[in-house]
Parts: C-alpha cells; structure tokens; sequence
C-alpha cells in the first residue's frame, strides 16, 4: 500500500469512528431522556471506567511509541531468523510480547520469517504472542481484572502457545509428505 | 489512582527519560506517534466507555449472569468465545469491557474465554492472514486457538 493511500484510509476510519461516537451519544441521549432514573447510575458507571482508562492509557501508548521507533522490523527478523530450539520459542515469545503495532503487522515478517527457513513452531507461537501477550495488553488487564486474573491467563496462554506451534508444525509437516508422497516426488 | 497505575506510570517515565538520554529525535519522534495513536482511539474509547455505562445501568446483573453466568454451562462460554472471535475492537479496550461483564455477573470463565478469542483470534485480518501466510497455516492458527481459548477458560474458571 502507498503511504498517501495508507494516509487516507486511515482517515477515512478516523471519520468513520467519530461519527460512529456521534450516533453513540445521540443514542444515550435518547436513552437517557426516556429513562431519566438511570441516568445515575450510567454516568457514575462511566464516569468511573473513564478515569481508569485516563491514568493508564496515555502511559501504554508512550510505551508502545518507544518501543515502536527503537525497535525496528529488521532487528525482530533478524533475532528470529536464526534460532531454534527452547532458545527460539523463548525468543518467539519475547519479541511478540514488544509492545508494537497491530497482528497484520506482524504477518508479513511472519512469511519472510518463514521464506528465510524460520521453523513453524516458532512462527505460530510470534505470531500468537503478537496477538494475545503483548505488554502494553498485559498493564491493562492488570489494571483492570486484577493479577490473580492477569498472571494465571498469562502463564496459560504461554503454555497453550506453544503447544499449539507444536502440533501446528506436525501437522503442517505431516501434510506436506504426504502430498510430495501422492504426487511421486 | 491505584497502585497498578501508578506503578505502570512509573516504569514508563524512566523508559521515557532513559530514552531520552539515549537519542532525544527518536525520543520525540516517539512521543509525537504516541500523542497520534492515543487520539486515533480515543472515540473507540468513548464508545466503550458509554456501552460499558448503558450495560451497568440498564442490564440487571441477573440477566448477564443467567446467560454468562456460572450457572449458564458451556453453551454460554463458547457463544462468548464466538463472539469475541468475531468482534473486532482494539485489544486494550477489551479489558475494560471485560471487567465491566465481570461486574455485572458473568463467570470467571466466559470472561477469559471472551478476552483470550478476542485477542488470538481475527475474524477481520483472517482473509490477509490467509493470502500472506496461506489457508491452511492460517485456518490452523485460528482453528487450534479457538480451542484452546476455550479451555483456557474453563482451567481459570475451575482455579480462580
């Protein structure tokens, strides 16, 4: 994609959530005035998440800046590439949990990760570390479902993770003979 | 403030400061990207905060929880783990969203099962998924992390 077409796309979305926050309110406001007596609790309610998303939000942002101008794609391609191994899904893990940008970042470098002969097991369990424990995610949950909530999901996710690269990359391997089987190769 | 906040906070300002130190343009560079991303969200923010407000204040507590409740079974937990695969709103956004069902009487499990799918699983990028990395390494991701959201879910329900 070209960066003018990126630009406008994005602003086109940008629009498109405004508006969407428009309607959002009109329809509260209507709500409202037609059941005035929760009028209480709905904006005690938001007005209570509101503040807990002030005083954490700007933070995970900065550090999702930081992390997104020092740390470039190259640097993750290249400290992927080359290991396998415990080492390589402790790695995999790592750098998918760096606080930066959205997954379909993440699967482009994925296929060149995979074209320079990067093992399966270790795509899989980056690419799903990138989606479910990113940093900045895991301040979040923190803050707002507790640690006993943030840390079980987590050492879960992480185990569950792995496996499933696992027995994606049998499964994946397994496939791939048997088609070079049938086709006589 | 509570005590997570402020310890977040913290740790960001020496990263911010150590930065600084470090290459004052990136430092910069950085901030001006994180004062774009946080107004590039914050109506995805307001809209979530007013849902979270309407579910609290409208919604009894007994009718979230009699579909999401403990007593609801399996069937609650994969509709959630269904629509949280389907639903596309920025991860950070999720939690909020989620302490706010959690509140109001959904299960341990339907919560975890919610964020988990929510997060590993993308309905939307699932067609650039599939022509990057091809059907069946794509199918299979999505695929295998259904499941094992889902029972992800239901080993936090059974410990928590």
């Amino acid at each position: 994609m070209k960066p003018e077409e990126k630009q406008i796309k994005q602003k086109k979305k940008m629009i498109r959530d405004w508006l969407f926050l428009g309607i959002t309110i009109v329809v509260v406001i209507i709500l409202l005035s037609i059941f005035p007596a929760k009028i209480d609790a709905v904006t005690s309610t938001a007005q209570e998440y509101f503040i807990e998303m002030m005083v954490i939000l700007p933070a995970v942002m900065v550090i999702m800046g930081l992390f997104a101008v020092f740390i470039s794609d190259e640097t993750v391609v290249k400290h992927l590439g080359k290991n396998s191994g415990i080492k390589g899904i402790a790695l995999s893990i790592l750098i998918g949990t760096l606080p930066t940008g959205p997954l379909y970042i993440a699967f482009p470098m994925a296929a060149t990760l995979l074209k320079k002969g990067a093992r399966v097991s270790n795509i899989i369990v980056f690419l799903s570390a990138w989606a479910c424990i990113k940093i900045p995610q895991e301040m979040v949950e923190l803050q707002f479902l507790g640690g006993e909530f943030m840390f079980l999901r987590l050492i879960l996710t992480v185990i569950f993770v792995i496996l499933m690269g696992v027995i994606i990359e049998r499964v994946i391997e397994w496939n791939d003979k048997k088609t070079s089987i049938s086709k006589g190769v | 403030m509570n005590i997570t906040a402020i310890i977040i906070n913290v740790i960001v300002l020496v990263g911010l400061l150590l930065a600084f130190i470090k290459d004052r343009k990136k430092a910069i560079k950085s901030l001006k990207m994180a004062g774009k991303s946080f107004i590039k969200m914050l109506p995805m923010v307001f809209i979530i905060i007013i849902a979270i407000g309407l579910l609290l204040g409208f919604v009894p507590p007994g009718q979230i929880s009699r579909f999401v409740g403990d007593q609801s079974g399996a069937g609650g937990v994969l509709l959630v783990g269904i629509v949280g695969a389907i639903m596309h709103i920025p991860a950070l956004l999720s939690f909020p969203l989620a302490a706010s069902i959690l509140e109001s009487g959904a299960s341990v499990t339907a919560v975890a099962a919610f964020i988990t799918t929510l997060t590993m699983i993308g309905m939307i990028t699932l067609p650039l998924e599939i022509k990057i990395l091809g059907k069946k390494m794509a199918l299979l991701r999505n695929g295998i992390s259904f499941v094992i959201a889902i029972l992800i879910a239901f080993i936090m329900g059974m410990i928590l």
